[in-house]
């Protein structure tokens, strides 16, 4: 039998119960279109949560201070105070993998402007902070090197501090704002980041390093050194250095027992992308096993279609059909639903995940894997869920399946 | 040309062995009309699917043009099937929701025919079984019964068979309908010269053909020429 001659058999067959055909395929259509749209989901949840986490800096080294013990109480990370300027400049000046160092120290304070206030995060930086951080400027100016060098009271405000203290989208430049009671010259705005799931990167101040140590906190240690590698490769090394040089440096042996730690951007990223790889093989699973029913939906189809067209098949083996005809027919015949119900399937999935991107605000993404992998996988559940149905119908008896009532 | 020698079938059942055909003998030569007739029971179905390469016998030999039919495999019977055997049925089996033409064209598909000249060639066994043109494209669901067996008649034929088996052919037709189809099956033995073997309970029927087996039992009673005819 020819090919050509195959596949009209296969749509005459087909088409001659349009109904049942039809709802055979909705079964893979409804499998294939949620393993495209829930792997959409969770890849794209990957990649929103990658690009937030890039978001905070390319490259990104953070040194933070370690956790303070006294009399056997820990007090938790980052509350001890052993990172100092004089740790970050000296980065600056031994490790030349460091392409820019910026030191901070954050706290959240109460801040009032004209008749509003509100309570942020105000950071003490150097003038590098917005490479090191991706933070660009939308209004005038960031913290400069003189400002830091001559402890200058300026304040660059975030996009939601901003909107917060003199409206959104307002231009404060020139205005004043008071932090804990001193004020401080706003020179600039920051473009907004729109940071989500590792809280707002928008709604902050930065000030000069120097005048948040000596007018906010009194005391002259930072709570971060934001360091940025040459690449990412060298991020690793990068690490290493820095923190055999900040144990020489706070005069201890054991590297257990540092007074800091160090976070790579990139274990940030591997471990996030553990948590959504989880998510999406959940999501995908679910999806496959409504794969697996609209199989069994075919299976069953065929079964009946077997038994339904026995007398046919008695006439097909009596016309000089032979049992590989049979068999190719009805397996093929189980391979076009599911091929149909894929490609319908994969159109219909990609449709779900743009709706859901657009009125359910979840990033998706479509791969060509995803779309690969569900038309493989119908076409192996038309072979599986086929083979048995079409192998009943090959071995019918011609003689027994003409008389078959 | 067909030589049957000491052909037997014995089914095993159950409880034992059941033996339809006993030692049958006999020789067809081409262009024949041979009716083989035998009360339910006796065997003639058996007989057929033999006949019919459908099965093959437990002894005995069964020469259909010099090839010994009864040692074939399955795929090789189906290859005998295919190119020398064309089948009538009781209940013409017809493809349903499908056109006349594309029912007497699938023979030539499984013959690998190709497609351009199919349709010339099931019009012409159309003609020939004495369906008028004006049924070609009609679906098979929507004829009369003589009109069906006269398109299975057509689907038998297409493929230019050593052996057309027409098997009870009048069961579901009428007596008037199954005198035209009987009379479809002698014009085409005497114009065409096809050889038809003609299987039926029925000496009605029986006697359309030039030669009359009688079985019984599953033995030949009698074998001889129809002398209403000849």
């Amino acid at each position: 039998m020819k090919i050509a001659d195959l596949f009209e058999e296969i749509f005459f067959a087909l088409f001659a119960n349009k109904a049942r055909s039809g709802l055979t395929i909705l079964g893979i259509v409804i499998g294939v279109g949620s393993v495209i749209a829930m792997i959409a989901i969770g890849q794209g949840s990957q990649s929103s949560i990658q690009s937030n986490i890039q978001s905070l800096g390319s490259n990104l080294v953070q040194v933070m201070p370690g956790m303070q013990k006294s009399s056997g109480v820990s007090s938790g990370w980052g509350s001890s105070q052993t990172l100092t300027n004089e740790d970050a400049e000296a980065i600056v000046a031994e490790i030349f993998l460091a392409n820019a160092v910026a030191p901070e120290i954050s706290s959240r304070y109460q801040i009032t402007a004209k008749g509003t206030n509100t309570n942020t995060q105000v950071v003490g930086t150097v003038s590098v902070y917005p490479g090191v951080r991706n933070v660009e400027i939308d209004f005038g100016s960031f913290v400069s090197d003189q400002n830091v060098k001559s402890l200058s009271k300026v304040a660059v405000l975030g996009p939601g501090a901003r909107d917060d203290l003199f409206g959104e989208g307002a231009d404060p430049v020139g205005q004043t704002v008071r932090i804990k009671g001193i004020e401080f010259k706003v020179i600039g705005v920051t473009k907004t980041k729109g940071g989500s799931g590792f809280g707002s990167q928008d709604d902050m101040i930065f000030i000069p390093l120097s005048s948040a140590q000596k007018f906010l906190v009194g005391k002259s240690y930072v709570s971060t050194i934001n360091i940025q590698a040459q690449d990412a490769e060298s991020m690793t090394a990068l690490q290493e250095e820095v923190t055999s040089l900040l144990l020489a440096r706070h005069n201890i042996s054991d590297p257990d027992s540092a007074d800091f730690r160090i976070m790579n951007q990139a274990d940030i990223v591997a471990s996030a992308s553990t948590i959504t790889d989880t998510l999406t093989l959940l999501l995908g699973s679910i999806a496959g096993i409504s794969l697996v029913v609209g199989g069994i939906g075919i299976m069953n189809m065929m079964l009946t279609n077997v038994t339904e067209r026995t007398r046919e098949i008695g006439l097909r083996k009596a016309i000089g059909a032979k049992r590989g005809d049979i068999s190719v027919q009805f397996l093929l015949e189980a391979i076009m639903l599911t091929l149909i119900g894929g490609v319908v399937g994969i159109f219909l999935g990609w449709l779900a995940s743009l709706g859901v991107e657009k009125f359910g605000g979840i990033s998706t993404a479509v791969s060509s894997t995803s779309v690969a992998l569900a038309f493989g996988v119908s076409a192996a559940i038309g072979i599986v869920f086929g083979y048995y149905p079409a192998r009943r119908a090959a071995k019918l008896n011609p003689i027994q399946a003409l008389r078959y009532e | 040309m067909i030589e049957c020698k000491n052909i037997s079938k014995i089914y095993s059942t159950g409880v034992g062995e059941v033996t339809v055909l006993k030692n049958l003998s006999f020789t067809i030569t081409d262009g024949e009309f041979v009716a083989i007739m035998g009360p339910s029971g006796s065997g003639k179905s058996t007989l057929m699917n033999i006949l019919g390469a459908l099965d093959v016998p437990s002894g005995g030999e069964y020469f259909l043009d010099q090839k010994n039919v009864a040692e074939l495999s399955d795929d090789e019977l189906a290859e005998i099937r295919k190119n020398k055997i064309g089948f009538v049925f009781q209940s013409f089996n017809l493809l349903p929701r499908s056109t006349v033409l594309r029912n007497v064209m699938l023979p030539l598909v499984y013959a690998g025919v190709p497609k351009g000249e199919r349709e010339a060639r099931a019009r012409e066994a159309l003609e020939n079984a004495g369906l008028d043109e004006e049924h070609f494209y009609h679906l098979t669901n929507q004829l009369s019964g003589g009109q069906m067996q006269r398109v299975a008649i057509a689907r038998a034929l297409v493929n230019n068979p050593s052996l057309i088996l027409a098997d009870e052919p009048t069961g579901n037709l009428d007596t008037k309908t199954g005198e035209v189809v009987l009379r479809t099956l002698e014009e085409l033995n005497k114009k065409q010269h096809h050889t038809i073997i003609l299987i039926t309970h029925e000496r009605d029927v029986a006697e359309h053909a030039r030669r009359i087996i009688q079985i019984r039992d599953g033995g030949i009673v009698s074998d001889e020429e129809n002398k209403k005819i000849s």
